[in-house]
């Protein structure tokens, strides 16, 4: 491979058509991936995350539709490949996990025929080969006794066994990218901490790169080297993960980090209050001028109100989109 | 234990049926068709003639043994097409939906709009009487309430995480559908071809009765019936043991339906999971 990205995200947006009308759900999304890199989308529900995520790999259905900018896997554009083409990739080359492990396996199909269905689909292996294969890809995710758990239909298992085998599902093809998408919110925190630690360790030892999608800051920052911090279908902040902690940029970043406790501080003691971000995100029909986040904005100006701020370069590295950045 | 008793009652009754249409050469006295004495005309049930025998001296035991094959293959055959032809359409309107979805659509309400009954007699007029275009007649007239179900059954399990991980997953719109949406409608689909196995053997009665069924002189039991039409005051065992195979088969295939949908209804798979 050349010196291309894994993954390029340009200017992307899409489109929202409710029939009557098109409002662009997203707007103005770049970001890059490098191979084996660690890539983290922060945002509250409805920012667009999610669809984001699915434009990636070519699954936006109506009443959403690519609008603007390029996606482009290895230098090649996502939306130029045939369907067949787009299919050949999702699985094999770009995988994804979900958030809800209970009703991502198919019910009436052992866990191990699942699994074994990646290699026949994707590897052209037989179902001899790939059934064996299922075994050996239940063990790398520290599944105990793989022999006899392939034949385990979903509802025998527990929540963090089910993500384990989505895990081993979506690694089993060696995929470049997974996407994670809010794979630990439906599990309790110790598991939770335990499926993150396998992710992440399974993705290093393969090389692949991770996009964790996620509301969670300190998750994704736990997880990810870089972070993008989204509000109302834009990219505000994109920074290394210690940084959007030590010196968050974004008057919206800087909200959301005061608003987390922290072991010890005075917050978490109970003495005083955590703080909040006033007001409610605007509805997606109704995004306000100019910087999106100026009507809950402390620092917000006129010109905020007119005028849609650019991404500007930090000194410190990352980017940022704000007329008053820090 | 309602449940149990009705699927027990059912599969013993179906099973019986199929077992008796299959040993029929074993179990049968006479000969069905070749074995006609007119010595023996119109004897009432007795230890030599079970069921009795009909004006040609046919034994009527031996009759509906016989009959029960033609009963059956109709009902089995005929429903398995009516099955297929239902969750091929109904399965692929609901999962691509668009223009596919209205054709299959007005094609279904179309089907409705028909008695069924009365489109098979139209499609028999056309093929003429005998086995194969029952079956034909049969298979292609009924398949419009699988297919509902089966559409059904695909919108709704389309939006279901592990459809949406398959497509994630790079899986193919057929292995899509063979895999995740067809295993797990299969209940509801199972139960509903319990049901209509039932009603074709009452249709194949029906047509059999209208004389567009096997042709005479080999029995089925709706031409049996319609044979003994004008001696049911004289000769009323004619009609009644035929009526009575017919009515213990279907009952059977409506109870073992019944039962199915019991254990077979996702609430109560359940509950015992």
């Amino acid at each position: 491979m050349t010196g291309a990205p894994l993954i390029e995200v340009e200017d992307l947006r899409i489109d929202l058509d409710d029939g009557s009308r098109r409002v662009a759900a997203v707007e103005g999304i770049s970001f890059r991936i490098d191979r084996g890199e660690t890539f983290g989308l922060v945002g509250e529900s409805g920012c667009g995350k999610s669809i984001t995520a699915l434009a990636l790999i070519g699954l936006l259905r109506q009443p959403l539709s690519i609008g603007g900018g390029a996606i482009r896997f290895e230098g090649r554009e996502i939306q130029q490949l045939s369907a067949g083409r787009q299919r050949e990739l999702r699985g094999n080359r770009i995988a994804m996990i979900f958030q809800e492990p209970m009703t991502a396996l198919n019910p009436v199909s052992p866990v191990g025929r699942q699994i074994a269905e990646m290699f026949v689909l994707h590897k052209g292996k037989s179902w001899r080969e790939a059934n064996q294969l299922a075994v050996e890809a239940l063990a790398s995710v520290r599944v105990p006794a793989p022999e006899r758990r392939v034949k385990d239909y979903p509802h025998q298992l527990s929540g963090g066994m089910r993500q384990r085998v989505m895990i081993a599902i979506a690694l089993a093809c060696g995929p470049d990218l997974l996407i994670a998408d809010e794979p630990t919110t439906a599990l309790d925190v110790t598991v939770q901490a335990e499926i993150i630690e396998l992710m992440r360790n399974l993705c290093a030892e393969r090389g692949t790169a991770i996009l964790m999608i996620s509301h969670d800051l300190g998750l994704v920052a736990n997880v990810c080297r870089r972070v993008a911090v989204m509000y109302a279908g834009r990219i505000v902040e994109e920074r290394g993960s210690a940084d959007i902690f030590r010196a968050p940029s974004h008057p919206y970043t800087q909200g959301l980090v005061a608003s987390l406790p922290r072991l010890g501080s005075r917050a978490a003691l109970g003495r005083t209050r955590l703080k909040e971000i006033a007001g409610v995100v605007p509805a997606i029909t109704n995004f306000p001028h100019g910087c999106r986040f100026n009507p809950r904005c402390a620092h917000a100006t006129d010109i905020c109100r007119t005028t849609v701020p650019g991404t500007d370069v930090l000194e410190a590295g990352g980017l940022v989109r704000c007329h008053h950045h820090a | 234990m309602k449940l149990r008793a009705n699927l027990i009652i059912g599969g013993a009754l179906f099973a019986l049926a199929i077992l008796v249409g299959l040993l029929a050469p074993w179990l049968a006295h006479t000969d069905p068709v070749m074995d006609a004495n007119l010595l023996n005309a119109e004897e009432p049930p007795s230890w030599t003639w079970w069921f009795g025998t009909d004006d040609q001296g046919r034994d009527i035991y031996s009759r509906v043994v016989y009959g029960a094959r033609v009963s059956l293959t109709v009902g089995i055959v005929s429903q398995l097409i009516n099955s297929v032809i239902g969750v091929a359409l109904g399965l692929s309107a609901g999962y691509w939906g668009g223009w596919w979805d209205d054709v299959v659509n007005g094609l279904t309400n179309v089907m409705l709009a028909i008695p069924s009954l009365i489109f098979a007699l139209a499609i028999m007029a056309v093929l003429g009487p005998g086995l194969t275009s029952l079956l034909i007649a049969l298979g292609l007239t009924n398949w419009s309430f699988t297919c509902r179900i089966a559409r059904a059954s695909a919108l709704s399990l389309r939006s279901q995480g592990y459809v949406q991980a398959a497509t994630v997953l790079g899986y193919g719109d057929l292995r899509i559908m063979t895999t995740q949406l067809l295993p797990n409608m299969l209940g509801p689909i199972v139960v509903i071809g319990t049901l209509g196995m039932g009603s074709a053997v009452l249709s194949e009665a029906a047509l059999s009765f209208l004389g567009l069924g096997v042709r005479p002189p080999f029995p089925s039991w709706g031409s049996m019936l319609s044979d003994a039409r004008d001696q049911i005051t004289t000769a009323p065992w004619l009609s009644v043991f035929p009526g009575l195979a017919i009515f213990l088969t279907v009952l059977g295939l409506n109870l073992l339906g019944d039962g199915l949908r019991d254990i077979l209804d996702p609430q109560s798979r359940s509950r015992r999971t």
